[in-house]
């Protein structure tokens, strides 16, 4: 999920400082057993206009009738984010005329959408915590998909006729728009990823961008440093991946800037991001804008949300993915570790379904939390894509790896050990204690029994040793290798390593 | 076996139920009936000769099996604005002429299940927009009482039907009065229940937040048990009410203890004299009756018509939008998709459905929203505040349902005139109340071809149907007039 964007265009115009200002207004469709407001299943894909009735077709004298869970969803997205919930809400009517809106109109949300306000919290790949307001979120019904053939390029203009498919109008669409606070394309997709986790972790959506579950558009300007008004901005639309969301903005935010550096104006537009040509071109002019004509769907009633209601749905939103990545931070915070690998491997817990459940059950059972998220992340993952078994699926039960994490913290048995045993556990289950019981595995610290085995790999390998005296320091890591190959694997490998100097050195 | 259809649908579904008649042979006489009598009338745009049949066999089955069905065998006519599966359903538009519904309107299937037998689909003001049914872009609908007047409208087709005996009674659709104005014009009964009372899933919207189904009958105890079988909250209209339909049950003969409001802003003296008269006997009628009469005042009525032009034309230009040639109805193809749209809409839609597409964009479109449709819709809350004031002393409101008789041909050419036809129905509408009109008497004006029936409008708080059809049966039955003349071309028929 981790895009990287290479970041660093100078924002700069005849040596005066520009910074980005940048909002997005994201498109996510709900994840429903029924349409929005018709009892055609809500799935992807299938043959076109076979999952259609005459509601979703808009066939005269057909009416509405709203889908319940769709509501919540959007509710509890709000919530996730502090939202407030409207005592009053309804549905309006967005007037126009476009071949595939079976009504042409689009049952919307105008002036009192489910939930407004409310702020996305997310940390940036170098660690840095962001905050971004959100105006608000709405619901709306989807439109079906138009198909022009006949030209080259799959495009409208040059096409010779054009077809529609209806199985996606009126699915439940929830557009979540932003306030314009972020700074830069690495916010921008930061945020995206803040909330594709957010609305995967409740439930409410797949937000697959390929399959169009998730489409956003970026409303781009640029003003000088330190000023408080915004610049004319332009709106970005067709990036359909997180890393094009990226490169668009970059591009626009470039293009912006060797517009005025030029003496040139930038115009109120909407542009097309173009992947393969890497910039944006113009698709509409505001002089073209619509009159939409909103106004109160008479054929829907309006809702009033009780405070007890919106109460329940607060408390039953669970641990939220950005709470689970802040505690994974603050676990870390005395480690001293790099807080880029931290912030990463907390998104990546967060990211792998089911995995931070496994994790946070991992650390309750008292394992420690960077030991336990490097098994999970390092060899559970590896061998959950291997074999296709989610970790949390696995026959590596929580218990058991705490259990790992326990021997190897307390040095019980040595990483080379722990390696191997992640295997057998994945493969049979039990408990790692009793392996390193009945197998006796582990780890050997005597002194003693170490000298024993140095002096015999010593004897064995004597001109390796005079190498080493003649100064290659590097063959001591065959020589601990020898060791820990005639221990079994069991030797200490730091208490082995200090033997071997030891006895060369004449001790 | 003609004489059977002169029944009211109680007595056919009675006869029906206890095999006194068969369901088929009320289809053959149905169909029979209205093969001689509609060329004259000219109610129906599609008649349903097979689907009549279709249902009267399984009407008998069912009979036969034992059911009870509260309308078996009753022959029924629908306005072309309800959607039957399989038939052709118009509107009375050229964009819809040859559109064939995919399935039933949730009033008509509850009909079916009870057992009515559909004769045919009736005309209509297109798309239900008119006070006479002369703009039915496909058809002439004439006044059974005078084949020189309109029918009224825009349920124009369905009170021709019933008026002429073609069917024992009819659907209409009542958004500013399409059911009460022309029930009015043929002397006939025409309820509008309660918005909310009756799916609207399936009746083609003309102004959502208006439109209402409605039985038009020959009495007033038939409508109450076409509303009753129709009644209820439907999973598929998220309008309508979950709340208990109370049966009418056995409907009152007086009106002692009822408390009828004349309203005080509808004075009898603006009227053509002979029209004036009709209804002062029938005010003195519910004062015979028992009924106390107090006078109410409803301030807001007046505005009315203009809050109703900007209502309705806005909602119906939305709802209207869908008609654009690229997924059914008819289409005028042209180089682009902008082109076939204007090319579809200009061909195929009529005058006045454009003239209040025109309206209902501009009262919506930016910069005058405001000023137009928020302020109609704040005319419209105190309209409906002041028959809840008004409904605080009185049970019912009696007033015309028109001002005039049915008019001739073509003389209402400036559509404001037209519009004025609604004045005493569309209050009601937009104060969603239940409202019906039922005949108090006749006039004869000049060159008439004899007596013109005339209607009273009574009107009740929401939700009290069963009061108002009491108030109106007790009325009808203490007066008479509905049986007092028959249509003049069918005189010679026995009804």
């Amino acid at each position: 999920m981790s895009v990287t964007i290479e970041s660093g265009t100078l924002l700069e115009v005849n040596g005066t400082a520009f910074e980005a200002v940048i909002g997005m207004e994201c498109h996510v469709e709900l994840k429903t057993a029924t349409k929005m407001f018709c009892g055609c299943r809500n799935v992807f894909g299938g043959e076109p206009n076979t999952n259609i009735c005459p509601v979703c077709l808009g066939m005269p004298g057909a009416l509405p009738v709203p889908n319940g869970l769709a509501i919540e969803h959007v509710l509890r997205a709000g919530l996730a984010f502090g939202a407030a919930v409207p005592p009053f809400s309804k549905f309006d009517r967005k007037n126009y005329f476009y071949p595939d809106m079976p009504k042409n109109y689009q049952i919307s949300q105008y002036d009192l959408p489910f939930t407004s306000g409310g702020t996305v919290t997310f940390r940036l790949p170098d660690g840095a915590l962001r905050s971004v307001r959100l105006s608000r979120i709405h619901l709306e019904e989807d439109t079906g998909k138009s198909m022009h053939l006949g030209s080259s390029d799959g495009r409208l203009s040059g096409s010779t006729h054009s077809l529609v498919d209806f199985n996606r109008a009126g699915v439940p669409l929830m557009e979540c728009v932003s306030e314009p606070d972020l700074r830069s394309a690495v916010e921008a997709v930061a945020y995206l990823e803040a909330l594709k986790r957010t609305f995967v972790a409740l439930g409410v959506s797949d937000v697959k961008m390929e399959e169009g579950s998730l489409r956003c558009d970026a409303n781009v300007s640029i003003r000088p440093v330190g000023s408080s008004e915004y610049g004319t901005k332009t709106e970005i639309k067709n990036m359909n991946s997180f890393r094009s969301v990226g490169r668009a903005i970059e591009s626009e935010l470039a293009r912006q800037v060797s517009v005025l550096r030029e003496g040139g104006r930038i115009v109120q537009e909407t542009r097309g991001w173009d992947e393969s040509q890497g910039t944006t071109h113009v698709q509409r002019s505001k002089e073209q804008a619509h009159d939409y004509r909103y106004f109160p769907d008479p054929d829907l009633v309006p809702f009033e949300f009780g405070a007890a209601y919106v109460d329940g749905l607060r408390a039953g939103l669970g641990v939220l993915p950005q709470t689970r990545i802040e505690r994974t931070i603050a676990e870390n915070s005395a480690s001293g570790e790099d807080v880029k690998v931290v912030v990463q491997q907390a998104h990546q817990l967060v990211d792998t379904p089911g995995v931070a459940d496994y994790y946070d059950e991992v650390v309750a059972l008292g394992a420690a939390p960077q030991a336990a998220r490097n098994f999970i992340l390092g060899d559970l993952t590896r061998l959950a894509n291997e074999s296709g078994t989610p970790v949390a699926e696995s026959r590596v039960s929580p218990a058991a790896l705490a259990e790992l994490v326990s021997l190897v913290e307390s040095k019980a048995i040595n990483s080379k050990i722990a390696k191997d045993l992640i295997a057998r556990l994945w493969a049979d289950g039990g408990s790692p204690r009793e392996l390193v019981e009945r197998e006796g595995l582990s780890q050997v610290s005597d002194v003693g029994a170490i000298d024993a085995l140095v002096a015999e790999v010593l004897s064995a390998n004597a001109s390796v040793a005079d190498d080493f005296r003649a100064g290659k320091a590097k063959v001591m890591g065959f020589l601990v290798g020898q060791v820990m190959k005639a221990s079994r694997g069991k030797a200490n490998p730091a208490l082995a390593e200090e033997r071997l100097r030891a006895h060369l050195a004449g001790e | 076996m003609d004489a059977v259809l002169d029944r009211s649908a109680r007595e056919i579904a009675e006869a029906v139920r206890t095999r006194a008649v068969s369901a088929a042979e009320v289809a053959e006489a149905a169909i029979a009936r209205v093969r001689e009598r509609d060329p004259q009338i000219g109610a129906f745009l599609t008649r349903t000769e097979d689907l009549a049949r279709e249902r009267a066999r399984r009407v008998d089955e069912r009979v036969a099996a034992g059911e009870a069905l509260p309308l078996a065998g009753v022959p029924v006519a629908l306005k072309d604005n309800l959607c039957v599966t399989g038939t052709r359903t118009t509107c009375a538009s050229k964009i819809l002429e040859q559109w064939v519904a995919p399935y039933d309107a949730t009033a008509v299937s509850k009909l079916l299940e009870a057992g009515i037998l559909p004769v045919g689909k009736t005309n209509l003001d297109e798309f239900a927009m008119g006070s006479s049914c002369e703009n039915s872009a496909l058809g002439v609908t004439r006044n059974p009482w005078d084949l020189g007047r309109v029918p009224g409208g825009s349920s124009g087709g369905s009170v021709a039907s019933v008026a002429s005996g073609t069917a024992t009674f009819a659907l209409g659709s009542d958004t500013g009065g399409s059911i009460r104005e022309p029930a009015a014009f043929c002397g006939v009964v025409g309820f509008k229940p309660t918005y909310g009372r009756i799916s609207r899933y399936g009746l083609i919207a003309f102004a959502s937040s208006l439109d209402q189904i409605g039985p038009i009958t020959t009495s007033v105890a038939d409508a109450a048990l076409v509303y009753e079988t129709m009644a209820g909250f439907d999973p598929c209209d998220a309008t309508t009410v979950d709340r208990p339909v109370e049966p009418a049950g056995t409907l009152r003969e007086d009106l002692r203890g009822v408390r009828v409001g004349i309203v005080k802003e509808f004075a009898l003296d603006a009227l053509d004299a002979a029209v004036r008269e009709v209804y002062a006997q029938a005010y003195r009628d519910l004062e015979r009756l028992g009924a106390e009469l107090v006078e109410v005042e409803l301030p807001t009525a007046d505005y009315g018509v203009a809050t109703y032009y900007l209502i309705a034309p806005a909602e119906c230009s939305s709802n209207l939008a869908r008609f654009d040639g690229m997924r059914y109805g008819l289409r005028v193809e042209r180089a682009d998709v902008a082109a076939t749209y204007e090319a579809t809409r200009a061909a195929g839609f009529g005058d006045e459905v454009k003239r209040r597409i025109l309206i209902g964009t501009h009262a919506l479109s930016s910069g005058y929203y405001d000023a137009y449709y928020v302020r109609a819709q704040k005319a419209r809350t105190l309209i409906a505040a002041d028959f809840a004031k008004a409904f605080a002393r009185c049970d019912v409101i009696a007033c015309p349902a028109a001002a005039s008789p049915a008019f001739e041909f073509n003389a209402k050419s400036d559509p404001y005139s037209m519009y004025l036809m609604d004045y005493y129905t569309i209050p009601m509408s937009l104060a969603g109340l239940p409202s019906l009109s039922v005949p108090c008497g006749y006039v004869t004006p000049p060159g008439a071809a004899g007596p013109l029936p005339l209607g009273l409008e009574l009107t009740g708080p929401l939700f009290a149907e069963r009061a108002l059809l009491a108030a109106a049966h007790a009325y009808e039955t203490g007066t008479q007039h509905a049986k007092k003349h028959a249509p003049p071309p069918l005189a010679g028929a026995a009804r």
